[in-house]
């Protein structure tokens, strides 16, 4: 019998040794791919009891993680309510997660793997891992100016600093209380997300960076302008014809500029002049001048076509492709396909104040770790310089006669010298207009570069003007900085 | 009997005396162990409530002194009656009860159970009952030889306990399986009780029918071949395993049975073509089941397509085993840390998935730790087995302790995908009365065979 109970032996050994392998495939080498498989919740539940970092700005948290009784361990609180959502987006338990949350997921949930040793120490002293945290670039009175600069109105206001790319404020209205969409009844988080996406207003739709993209209108010609003297094709002070109204060729339409007039007397007018007082006809001659390519070539410069990370991703704005004649004349002055962000547009006007540099713009001061030491600082980065010096001068001279002396009028600042470009854009037959305003502050040294939508003519169909109804908010704005 | 063999004249409660007096060296490293193991017990039921609930609560108080009580009365009765006994397998058997019930605790707790509602509790009675049976068991079985006189007995007793879920009104079906007997105040596994019975059975039997089962007739394809005679028992025993099968739907219990009997046949014949004729058979059944019987079909496209939307979705489908998965991939090398982790996302996490659980939270070291702790009991067994004085004894250690250690192979290989999925629980960390029970008449059994082996030694080399 004995032999026999030695093979029994090995006989078990043997059959033990296959658990061993089994469990040690399981919870070694399948490890990975067991956590990403979408029916494993303990992945989430993980994800959530690490405490989330926070997001601030300046020194005051908006979004932070606060310790909860339930599995989730803590709930996400966003001080701000709808001020900030915008920027720091939502963070849900069943319905996904947007904005800077997403963007940053793996910094503030502390996976980065710049965190690796933050997440040795955590297991070896027996701490819950922390997430890292953010602090904003944005500035929380001229974020609020803004904000109320909006009102009712349903639109955008982006302000940069044009040397550094830091965006001191990034609104879009109407806005939505992400806090009502981080609780953790799924139910409600269901019930809640499916009432922002039903409803009209569209208030999930951020509006700054990626929500549907706007006709530019007349804050388009700032670019076609830009071509026009930086190419070496033309000067402030060349001239095109000057006709009350002009039939596109191979075409039946005939355009007119906003006064229904001629751009001011003469029978030539100067590019200067006709970006003062916002004409469309000479734009529409200068772009046929130009063709598609020298126009899209600086388009792109500027960041058209582009996908922007700030670091949310930004929608690319659109310079069209293969347009004819026609066409080509329509969307020098900003119609036709030509469809742009906010972010875009103040991009532009900070290419212009930085002395013809475009920075990368960026929402982002600094990544802290959980002691709230920076670890990772932001350094302004270069995205490209679209034009030269003397291009952004000229520009620069003409947007603050627009202001003092031109169609941005409702702009003006006592004291201080404002540069801009508003934009009436149409959006089709009997359709409220989109109403814009672009430009930068002081002029001589400039510190805010901005951008300023308004949807659905600001509730006025298509009498109101972009002069009329954003201007006056970009004001409040430049303001704002201006007092910091 | 012992007690009165003694040479100095005496009252009994002077020998009583004397013995308490006296323990023998076996006795105090086991109760060195036993402390040791109720220290490791305590400390997991410490955790578990730190970790679960950031403080500790009255209720494990009282679960780890109630298991230290019961323990303790089950090593007192030894050094009266089997004091001889391995001093290893009591303290094994209480830290592997104390882990399940510490797991068991952590379970209700995120289940929100307490008092009698708590599986605990009633884990903790079930291992009282437990005990006392074994105490009873070992104190009145003084001599093991008696109980191969009653084999015709096990055998009966055997049978009816495994036929006992299928007779209507008090059978029920869990999980696909009809395993259980419910009698209203109280349900069980019948077929855990049988396990034992069938043991006892095999044993006794073989002992008389070694001989002829070791005559082998003609020699075919290079090997001798069994008497056509000969194989009626092992007929019979895969007939049986073949309706367990059917009828209750358990391929792991089925396997159980089988496997016990093909080794002990092994063990008392010497002959290794049995292992080639009874898996041959056995295998043979499994195919035709798994093509006819649609409920064993789901269970082996559940083992082999786990991760199959359609198989995950089926009812009686690879649900619970996949979560069981996620939580072994959770736990990783060292594991959440008790009350740490969700175990309670799989279903049946306290009973037939406990291993997943404490795969999550006490990591692969835990598994492991916990398989080295079977492991070390087994090897008891075996030693048990091999020192035994009479082939009785010897093959009744080995069917013991092979049972114990089939089971665990079965289930935590159908949890870990090894095998497909059974309705069997995991020995002594389980949350279940009549497993319970069983696995500590099994370590009565052994306990007593194992005591008798030194015992009779000694008294054969006069120490």
């Amino acid at each position: 019998m004995i032999p026999e109970l030695r093979k029994v032996s090995i006989g078990i050994a043997v059959l033990f040794g296959a658990l061993f392998v089994s469990t040690t495939l399981i919870q070694v080498f399948q490890v990975d791919q067991l956590r990403v498989d979408p029916r494993n919740v303990r992945t989430l539940y993980q994800s959530y009891s690490t405490e989330r970092g926070s997001i601030l700005v300046g020194s005051n948290e908006i979004v932070e993680s606060v310790p909860t009784d339930d599995v989730y361990k803590y709930q996400r609180t966003y001080h701000g309510g709808g001020l900030y959502a915008p920027i720091t987006g939502y963070y849900t338990i069943n319905q996904g997660v947007s904005g800077l949350e997403f963007a940053l997921n793996d910094q503030l949930s502390g996976q980065a793997n710049s965190q690796f040793f933050d997440q040795i120490s955590a297991l070896v002293s027996g701490k819950d891992p922390r997430g890292a945290s953010i602090k904003l670039t944005v500035n929380a009175a001229i974020q609020q100016a803004a904000r109320d600069a909006l009102g009712e109105l349903s639109g955008a206001v982006v302000a940069i600093e044009p040397d550094t790319g830091r965006i001191l404020a990034l609104v879009s209205t109407p806005s939505y209380d992400p806090n009502e969409l981080a609780t953790h009844d799924s139910q409600a988080v269901l019930d809640k997300f499916n009432g922002l996406i039903a409803s009209n207003a569209g208030p999930l739709v951020n509006r700054a960076i990626a929500g549907d993209l706007y006709h530019p209108g007349s804050v388009f010609k700032l670019v076609v302008a830009a071509a026009a003297l930086d190419s070496g094709r033309m000067t402030e002070r060349s001239t095109v014809n000057n006709p009350a109204s002009l039939k596109l060729p191979q075409s039946s339409s005939v355009i007119h500029n906003a006064t229904g007039d001629s751009c001011g007397p003469g029978n030539s007018v100067t590019i200067a002049t006709a970006l003062r007082l916002s004409c469309n006809i000479p734009f529409a001659e200068i772009g046929a001048q130009l063709g598609e390519s020298t126009i899209r070539d600086y388009a792109e410069r500027f960041g058209f076509g582009a996908t922007i990370e700030i670091p949310m991703v930004a929608t690319p704005s659109i310079y069209p492709d293969g347009m004819d004649d026609a066409q080509l004349m329509m969307s020098s002055f900003g119609q036709f396909d030509v469809r742009v962000t906010p972010l875009q547009m103040a991009m532009v006007s900070s290419a212009i104040a930085n002395g013809g540099l475009l920075m990368s713009p960026t929402v982002v001061d600094s990544i802290l770790s959980p002691d709230l030491a920076a670890t990772t600082t932001f350094q302004p980065v270069q995205y490209s310089s679209p034009i030269s010096p003397s291009t952004a001068q000229a520009l620069g001279r003409m947007m603050v006669q627009n202001v003092s002396a031109g169609a941005a009028s409702n702009a003006a600042l006592n004291g201080v010298s404002v540069a801009g470009k508003t934009g009436t854009a149409e959006n089709g037959q009997g359709q409220p207009y989109t109403l814009w305003f672009t430009g930068f502050a002081p002029a001589n040294n400039p510190v805010v570069a901005i951008a300023v939508v308004v949807e659905n003519g600001g509730g006025l169909g298509q009498s109101g003007t972009g002069n009329s109804v954003a201007a006056p908010i970009a004001r409040k704005v430049i303001q704002a900085v201006l007092s910091q | 009997m012992s007690l009165l063999n003694n040479s100095t004249p005496a009252t009994i409660t002077e020998q009583l005396m004397l013995r308490l007096k006296v323990p023998t060296k076996l006795r105090n490293l086991e109760a060195t162990l036993i402390v040791f193991a109720m220290a490791v017990t305590s400390a997991a039921l410490a955790l578990v409530d730190l970790g679960a609930t950031g403080q500790l609560n009255p209720p494990i108080i009282g679960l780890s002194l109630g298991l230290g009580v019961i323990v303790l009365a089950m090593h007192v009765a030894q050094r009266f009656v089997a004091r001889d006994a391995d001093p290893l397998i009591l303290p094994i058997v209480t830290l592997l009860n104390g882990l399940g019930i510490a797991m068991i605790h952590r379970l209700d707790l995120s289940a929100g159970l307490s008092g009698w509602q708590a599986n605990a509790s009633r884990q903790m009675v079930w291992t009282a009952i437990a005990t006392v049976v074994a105490i009873v068991v070992i104190v009145v079985v003084r001599n093991h030889r008696v109980l191969q006189r009653y084999r015709y007995v096990w055998m009966l007793t055997g049978v009816v306990l495994l036929v006992l879920p299928l007779v209507p009104f008090i059978g029920v079906t869990i999980n696909g399986a009809r395993l259980w007997v419910n009698l209203g105040f109280v349900s069980f596994q019948p077929g855990e009780i049988a396990k034992i019975a069938l043991a006892l059975f095999f044993a006794g039997y073989l002992v008389t029918a070694r001989d002829s089962l070791s005559v082998m007739g003609k020699k075919a394809f290079g090997v001798r071949w069994p008497r056509t005679k000969d194989l009626g028992p092992i007929l019979v025993v895969w007939a049986v395993a073949m309706l367990v099968l059917i009828f209750q739907r358990d391929l792991g219990t089925s396997l159980l049975y089988f496997g016990l009997f093909l080794v002990l046949m092994y063990v008392a014949t010497g002959r290794a073509i049995w292992f080639v004729v009874g898996g041959g058979l056995f295998g043979l059944g499994a195919l035709i089941a798994s093509q006819f019987l649609t409920y064993v079909h789901g269970r082996f496209a559940a083992w082999l397509d786990s991760f199959n939307q359609v198989n995950y979705e089926a009812v009686g489908g690879s649900y619970q085993l996949v979560q069981g998965l996620f939580g072994f991939a959770s736990g990783g090398i060292i594991g959440t840390g008790l009350g740490a982790g969700h175990p309670g996302i799989v279903p049946l996490a306290e009973s037939d998935y406990i291993m997943a659980s404490l795969g999550e939270e006490l990591g692969l070291v835990g598994v492991f730790a916990i398989l080295a702790l079977y492991l070390l009991f087994i090897a008891r067994g075996i030693r048990i087995g091999v020192n035994g004085s009479d082939d009785f004894g010897r093959l009744l250690a080995i069917g013991l302790t092979f049972v114990i250690a089939l089971q665990v192979f079965i289930v935590v290989g159908g949890v870990t995908r090894v095998i497909p999925v059974t309705g069997l629980t995991t020995p002594f960390l389980a949350a279940g009365g009549s497993s319970l029970v069983a696995n500590w008449i099994i370590v009565a059994l052994l306990l007593r065979l194992s005591d008798t082996v030194r015992h009779q030694r000694e008294e054969v080399t006069g120490q």
